[in-house]
């Protein structure tokens, strides 16, 4: 039987989807940070470097680097290749306005560090302000 | 989120579909952010012209009118876009005519480029084209409530001239300048600009623009999101010093507003930059061994010395460093095979021109290119392998972008490296 345990918090884009998550533990950058042709995380430091985001549900702590954030994860979702939710665990003007672009369910705030909790493989059901997770 | 009647106006189309969808944006956006109200703004820097895959095709599906409803509106409706509402300006965007035949870059993307400008010059939005429009007449004042893009603009701004901004992206930009609105969220409130982090610098005095650029990256990577006051022995900074530690900042970490007791508008004091309230942090040492951390870390991309391309003026340089450039150049030239550009806003470039510095630097093999950068513009000099250059965000950016090795260096260095074609770098 697998475990389970349900994260609270607010709601930053409106709705539900369900699937496998991504997780970074390190703040995500945009412009500079990913590839939206391929969907991939490009920023050679990153623990996720040359990871495709794409289909995921994307659990970072926060957003870092330029203002291009937001237009760059537009982009993944006018080409195909954008991730299907994010749970963010700082919420920001570029984090909050990338969201609202890429049009995505995302939550942020949560009664404990989603980066903590969520590992890459679990299954998550996001459902507006709460994250459902079922550990792999 | 609650909205005055002229905002229920905008939202409900009284001034157009186009008003209407960007105040949409604006609701959704903050929503996001749990704003309480918007706030009132006139001075929007944002991105319209830049062009991109995404844009070409949206453009050939529907005019400009088309990609700005989906790119700077985040809107699927057909829309006629209106005339500015409030003073807007364009960043820095892709390369244009001045660079063809320089930079490899495809050529329609400059036409589609100079198409942009003219349809966005009739829409009212000032084609400024540069990262720094605080350097070519965009100055906010203090306490002006903006909505920019640009981290190394926002910082600047916030910090620098005490304006107010969140680091804004190129939907809320495009909403704002429809609107004259924005989430009246983070920088914009008074209990949100004060200090969060301490750093001390002991042990040495920071005075070089090179290290202004490392103590701004160390800086960024101590606060995060949050706000470093910078105390120690620091030497008086000038525009160029504070462009490249707040570009810096904003880059190794994502530093918005910054105080530097005594120097800062809004932090006359330590205490007054951690707000009065007596709860000064402990600080973070930055000393001669933080000083070399950092100098390795935006060196170790680095392994080859052979350097065929110098890439000055990020942010875009000021008249004082191109003509340090070329005080440096005189006389000597590049080796050949190694290209050395120096990036700036247009205008400043007509300013080096009437100044004698361009035609210096052009003898000498180098280049004053306006517009744009390497990075915006995924363009180097074909067949780039190892770049040198003086920016601590250029160093940490373009070997992601262009898959290139960095070095990163003080002016005199970089210039070296473009006559010899070798990297003898090394920290004094």
């Amino acid at each position: 039987m697998s475990e389970r345990r349900i994260l609270h918090g607010r709601t930053v884009v409106p709705g539900a989807v369900e699937g496998e998550a991504l997780v970074s533990h390190e703040p995500i950058s945009g412009w500079g940070g990913i590839d939206p042709a391929r969907g991939v995380i490009i920023e050679r430091r990153h623990e996720l470097y040359e990871v495709c985001f794409t289909g995921k549900i994307l659990v970072f702590p926060s957003a870092k680097g330029s203002s291009g954030w937001s237009g760059f994860f537009q982009t993944t979702r006018l080409s195909g290749t954008a991730p299907i939710g994010m749970v963010i665990g700082r919420i920001s003007a570029k984090s909050a306005l990338g969201a609202v672009v890429t049009r995505v369910p995302a939550v942020t705030d949560l009664d404990a560090d989603p980066c903590e909790v969520i590992a890459t493989g679990d299954w998550l059901l996001l459902d507006n302000s709460t994250v459902e997770v079922t550990k792999r | 989120m609650f909205l005055t009647e002229d905002e229920k106006r905008m939202r409900d189309g009284s001034e157009g579909d186009a008003v209407a969808a960007a105040m949409d944006l604006l609701i959704r956006y903050g929503f996001a952010l749990e704003a309480d109200r918007l706030c009132d703004i006139r001075n929007v820097a944002g991105t319209m012209t830049q062009p991109s895959p995404v844009k070409a095709r949206l453009v050939a599906e529907g005019g400009w009118d088309k990609a700005f409803a989906v790119i700077n509106l985040d809107s699927d409706l057909d829309l006629s876009i209106p005339s500015m509402r409030v003073p807007t300006c364009q960043l820095q965007q892709g390369f244009g005519p001045d660079s063809v035949d320089i930079v490899p870059y495809p050529p329609e993307n400059v036409a589609l480029q100079e198409d942009a400008e003219s349809f966005y010059g009739r829409h009212g939005v000032n084609i400024l084209a540069t990262c720094t429009p605080y350097q070519v007449g965009n100055l906010p004042l203090r306490g002006e409530h903006c909505a920019w893009m640009e981290s190394s603009a926002v910082i600047y701004a916030n910090s620098v001239l005490g304006a107010r901004t969140n680091c804004e992206g190129t939907a809320s930009t495009g909403a704002a300048s429809l609107t004259g609105k924005v989430p009246c969220w983070g920088n914009h409130l008074d209990a949100n600009r004060h200090g969060t982090h301490l750093v001390d610098v002991r042990g040495l005095k920071v005075e070089s623009f090179q290290d202004w650029g490392m103590l701004g990256y160390f800086a960024g990577g101590v606060a995060g999101e949050d706000h470093p006051v910078i105390i120690g022995d620091l030497a008086r900074p000038d525009l160029t010093e504070l462009k490249h530690f707040g570009a810096a900042a904003a880059t190794s970490g994502g530093v918005e507003l910054y105080h530097i007791p005594g120097i800062t508008p809004e932090a006359p004091t330590v205490e007054a930059a951690f707000n009065g309230a007596g709860r000064v942090p402990e600080a973070v040492v930055y000393g001669p061994a933080e000083r070399r951390a950092m100098y390795e870390t935006l060196n170790e991309i680095g392994s080859s010395d052979d350097v065929d391309f110098v890439l000055l003026g990020c942010p875009h340089a000021s008249v004082d460093q191109i003509r340090r450039t070329a005080e440096l150049l005189d006389g000597r030239r590049l080796s050949s095979g190694t290209e050395l550009w120096i990036m700036a806003p247009r205008s400043l470039k007509v300013v080096a021109d009437r100044s004698g510095y361009t035609a210096v630097i052009e003898r000498a093999g180098g280049r004053v290119l306006a517009d744009s950068c390497p990075a915006m513009s995924r363009a180097a000099p074909r067949g780039t392998k190892v770049f040198a250059t003086d920016s601590a965000k250029q160093a940490h950016y373009l070997p992601a972008i262009l898959g290139i090795e960095a070095w990163f260096g003080t002016l005199d260095e970089c210039v070296d490296a473009a006559v010899t074609g070798r990297w003898n770098g090394a920290l004094s």
